[in-house]
């Protein structure tokens, strides 16, 4: 396999990253990077790390170009550089500033996403209901990989602030079956992107096609995700196999909207001329000048969370009682 | 009448679904099935992800019926954490009433 860091790769243009990945050759990993400046989502981090614990659990070779570019300290901190090579020899200047970031952390276990999430809020220095939404999506994205995944590698997982935008951005990658494999366990996708398609409606499940899903699973997570988002007016991206959907900005001068099909979000499908993305991976930035909070957030979720069937005789449905 | 005090278990944010799992089938059930009342306290607890909520009462409402609502109640949870119940209860039913209940 082969991959370039290239000198920019966010969620709105990470053609610039997919675009230099070649991963037909899978008897090892060669990684070159820009040699000037990087600076890069951690979706790209949690990817490429994804990619090296691969290649070292399967006993490979990571050849590695040295990382000359001046940034080249925030890939060290973000543990990425460590990943590739571990023979580096780069020390990280005392007096440079830590930044408000998550290093990539593996997460195999409930407990260790348990860890994480405890760990995460402090270093982020938001405010309680900033953290909300970010602790949300980290819950259920990594709980779809340690459920649904078979990733022998886990989840790895990171995380930026970027204080010029004033968003929080994610990335999580595995290295599993994917999304076609898993939905497909109770639906019939074609493609990828069918696959993706489901997997962002609310109450579609791969482990089963009952209405409400099971005990364990009802299909909601990426559709709360999708949705936070959405209502935070900013990108979301999931990419498995060969394609990708990638949820565009909404302007400021309109107002948001929540569907249950994403083919109705402003958003980009792309299946064609990626490489294929063995696993699943997943990048969402969240302002934190989010003006609706999360209250509202979950309202208009549930106002959008209707399945196509029964949602007429809602008064017949008996309600929680509240003490 | 059974109290369970959610934050002993989740901390303040209910997230781990084994554990909302755990608490389903060893206190909220068999309480349940001898008829007795259950609630359960969300003090403390400032969030819970629609996952916890969902493996903590979902099959209970559907293997004791949406009348099981009547003996199962939620205290002390805040409006977000009431919005998430409401979401799982709804959709729960979903799956419950069949096309020809609408009718």
């Amino acid at each position: 396999m082969k991959l370039h860091i290239p000198n920019s790769a966010f969620l709105g243009n990470i053609e610039s990253f997919t675009n230099c990945f070649d991963p037909s050759d899978d008897s090892g990993l060669r990684v070159s990077s820009n040699q000037s400046w990087i600076s890069v989502h951690p979706l790209v981090i949690s990817m490429t790390i994804a990619l090296a614990e691969e290649i070292k659990l399967q006993k490979k070779l990571i050849e590695c170009d040295a990382f000359n570019a001046k940034s080249r300290s925030y890939l060290l901190r973000m543990g990425l550089i460590d990943a590739l090579d571990s023979n580096h020899g780069i020390q990280i200047d005392e007096h440079e500033s830590s930044g408000r970031f998550i290093k990539a952390r593996k997460i195999n276990t409930s407990d260790q996403l348990n860890q994480f999430i405890t760990d995460m809020v402090p270093l982020l220095h938001t405010s309680p209901e900033q953290a909300y939404p970010i602790k949300y999506v980290m819950s259920e994205l990594v709980r779809n990989v340690l459920e649904h995944s078979n990733s022998r590698i886990g989840a790895i997982v990171s995380a930026q602030y970027f204080k010029k935008t004033n968003r929080i951005s994610i990335g999580v990658a595995d290295r599993g079956i994917g999304i076609k494999t898993a939905i497909n366990k109770s639906y019939a996708a074609k493609t990828d992107e069918d696959a993706i398609d489901l997997a962002l409606r609310p109450g579609i499940t791969g482990t089963t096609t009952k209405i409400g899903g099971t005990e364990f699973n009802a299909g909601a997570g990426l559709f709360f995700t999708k949705s936070i988002a959405k209502v935070s007016r900013d990108f979301f991206l999931i990419y498995s196999g060969d394609s990708f959907f990638k949820l565009l900005k909404t302007s400021p001068h309109k107002s948001v909207e929540l569907f249950a099909s994403p083919r109705l979000d402003k958003a980009n499908f792309k299946s064609i001329g990626l490489p294929i993305w063995q696993g699943t991976a997943v990048g969402i930035d969240i302002s934190m000048d989010i003006n609706q909070d999360f209250q509202d957030l979950l309202s208009m979720i549930r106002n959008a969370y209707q399945l196509d069937v029964k949602k007429a005789n809602k008064e017949k449905y008996r309600k929680p009682k509240f003490v | 009448m059974k109290e369970i005090l959610l934050y002993k278990y989740s901390s303040d944010f209910a997230e781990n679904k084994d554990i909302a799992r755990k608490l389903r089938l060893e206190d909220i059930e068999p309480e349940l099935k001898v008829n007795n009342v259950v609630t359960i306290d969300f003090e403390g607890v400032t969030s819970a992800t629609q996952s916890f909520i969902h493996a903590l009462i979902s099959q209970t409402i559907r293997d004791f019926g949406v009348d099981v609502l009547e003996k199962l109640t939620f205290k002390n949870c805040n409006e977000k954490i009431q919005t998430v119940i409401e979401i799982v209860v709804e959709y729960v039913q979903d799956g419950i009433f069949t096309e020809d209940d609408i009718v």
